[in-house]
């Protein structure tokens, strides 16, 4: 699976209040979840996303809340990847489940500005910053995980086994 | 090499002799929660399924908690949506309002999760039954689904680090205290992905309610699991509740730990963190004098009896602040009735305090206490984040009981001794 979009970027600890504030948990509707993705941590960010964007973001992104809401926000808002420095644990988890693609790298992070266009080949793990000419290699997924990714998440993964 | 309770725990439910932190395993669960906010998603991804039953209809446990009573209509349409999916598969240990509690409260004192058990929530406060020596940590609602349907989570192995308390522990210093200063000194991700065992005489002689405070938190730091070593303390707190049998694990002597901190509490001050990361931790007495406009004494993270009476034997006698809103919220029902009937709840309602029924409310700004711009709160709760408790221009600090007592009669953060 490859994508290139526009970035944007966000600072390190971003927790899933942040990201879905609780005051919109009344809902599991994706398409209302999404107008108010990342609202506070950028209010103008479900105005601004565009179909395809990939959030780059620092250390222990979704941290905080177990609420799946958060990944399914930022999927449904349309952003094709989050790149990060490295994830809290469950949002870490959520994504792989739900599908939305996430890569961890570390080193790619700082030298990627707001705006630049990323060129991202998931299942080889490697980002290529086409604004600025570099290219970085994501860490590799354990192939367990990779064929939940490949299943589309955890539920299909599980349906063959409840058969 | 010997095994940590963590490898232990994981080990057996995975059918084998021996793990080893970074494998990959799939367990068998013994208890999956979910709540009002996590379970309508869980339903959604579990009926994809389409199965006529959950793996186990008595280790099902759904809480309606966080929304609850109803705020809105949205959220009634999603407790509706839980209930009517524990009528539907007959989920035994379904917890209606009035005979319910906050979550993390509610099932070690039903005797739901017990020693030596592998517990899944989708609640990332799940952790907290780590008190109990078992191993329990948050999961998401597609986590819950499958659970639901199979009865089995993978997990990877995570290395643990262990934290050593030891000295004398002094007057107003509680477990929130010594988790928060964990959380000070590790930050927000120094325990990411990795199990947290505490331990040291200063643990050996704290109790149950203390013990959950610190599990609890593990997740503020980033952790897996948080863990204690079951004792007479713990068995105490089991016996008479647990309706099944129930297995004590202990690390080895010789165990792995990636790393030990060691902790003398001896000088230590009650903490607050500042916002907007648990992380930011100072001592009281740096802090004191902040004025702030509410005070919260609740939640699955200080919601319980000891954190009752200690802030209704701060408050004895006493007004609240004429500026200052105090809200305590008992973690369950049973606790707001033994509350009641020790004369607890006479003492804050005549010192000023708003009661109410069990709920998350406030904590993650649901209801029951939302913040408006530029007003600051100081709560017993767990998370400080932008936003937390109401409007993003708000301000959470986070203390124990005694400190938020303390702070709610002089309408400033204030060290407790000042007051009593």
């Amino acid at each position: 699976m490859s994508f290139t979009g526009k970035v944007h970027k966000f600072g390190a600890d971003i927790d899933t209040d942040a990201i879905i504030p609780a005051r919109y948990l009344n809902t599991t509707d994706p398409a209302e979840l999404a107008r108010h993705c990342m609202e506070d941590a950028d209010p103008s960010f479900p105005a601004r996303v565009e179909k395809g964007d990939i959030i780059v973001a620092g250390k222990n992104f979704g941290c905080g809340s177990s609420r799946e809401h958060a990944p399914i926000a930022i999927k449904a808002a349309g952003v094709s990847c989050v790149i990060a420095k490295s994830f809290a644990r469950i949002f870490y988890r959520n994504s792989i489940n739900i599908g939305l693609p996430i890569l961890e790298c570390p080193q790619c992070v700082d030298e990627i500005q707001p705006g630049d266009l990323l060129e991202v080949n998931l299942a080889k793990g490697e980002i290529r910053n086409i604004s600025s000419s570099r290219s970085y290699q994501a860490e590799p997924f354990p192939p367990f995980m990779q064929e939940i990714i490949n299943r589309g998440g955890l539920i299909n993964y599980v349906a063959e086994k409840v058969k | 090499m010997g095994m940590t309770i963590t490898e232990k725990i994981l080990a057996q439910h995975a059918g084998r002799e021996e793990v080893h932190p970074g494998e990959l395993l799939n367990c068998r669960v013994d208890v999956v929660l979910g709540n009002d906010i996590t379970s309508p998603v869980a339903i959604e991804e579990f009926e994809k399924l389409k199965l006529d039953r959950v793996f186990d209809r008595t280790r099902v446990v759904i809480v309606p908690d966080h929304f609850v009573p109803n705020k809105d209509i949205k959220s009634a349409e999603q407790a509706k949506k839980i209930r009517e999916f524990a009528r539907k598969y007959d989920i035994e240990n379904y917890f209606e309002i009035g005979r319910m509690g906050i979550e993390h409260c509610l099932l070690p004192q039903e005797g739901l999760v017990l020693p030596g058990d592998l517990i899944i929530g989708a609640d990332s406060h799940t952790c907290t039954y780590g008190a109990l020596g078992a191993f329990a940590t948050g999961v998401g609602s597609t986590d819950m689904a499958a659970a639901m349907a199979t009865g089995e989570a993978w997990f990877k192995v995570p290395e643990t680090i262990r934290f050593l308390f030891y000295g004398k522990l002094p007057p107003y210093v509680s477990g929130k205290d010594l988790i928060l200063r964990v959380i000070g000194d590790i930050g927000v991700d120094g325990a990411r992905y990795m199990a947290m065992e505490f331990a040291g005489p200063v643990i050996a002689s704290l109790s149950m309610d203390n013990r959950f405070t610190m599990a609890n938190m593990a997740i503020e730091a980033g952790g897996k699991n948080g863990i204690f070593a079951p004792d007479e303390i713990t068995l105490e707190y089991v016996r008479g509740r647990n309706k099944r049998e129930y297995t004590l694990y202990y690390s080895d002597a010789d165990a792995r730990y990636v790393e030990t901190r060691e902790y003398d509490v001896t000088d230590m001050e009650p903490l607050v963190a500042l916002p907007h990361l648990p992380e930011n931790t100072r001592n009281v007495s740096e802090v004191a004098g902040t004025v702030i406009d509410q005070v919260v004494i609740g939640s699955c993270t200080n919601g319980r009896m000891e954190d009752l009476e200690i802030a209704a034997r701060i408050l004895r006698g006493r007004k609240v602040h004429p500026e200052i809103r105090l809200i305590v919220i008992p973690g369950t029902q049973e606790i707001y009735l033994e509350a009641l009937r020790k004369g607890l709840i006479e003492v804050l309602i005549e010192a000023g305090a708003a009661v109410s029924t069990p709920t998350c409310g406030p904590c993650l700004g649901g209801h029951m206490g939302i913040l408006a711009r530029g007003e600051k709160a100081l709560a017993t709760t767990n998370r400080n984040f932008v936003g937390r408790m109401g409007d993003p221009q708000s301000e959470v600090y986070l203390s124990s009981p005694a400190v938020a007592a303390a702070s709610a009669i002089t309408g400033r953060i204030t060290a407790p001794w000042e007051v009593e």
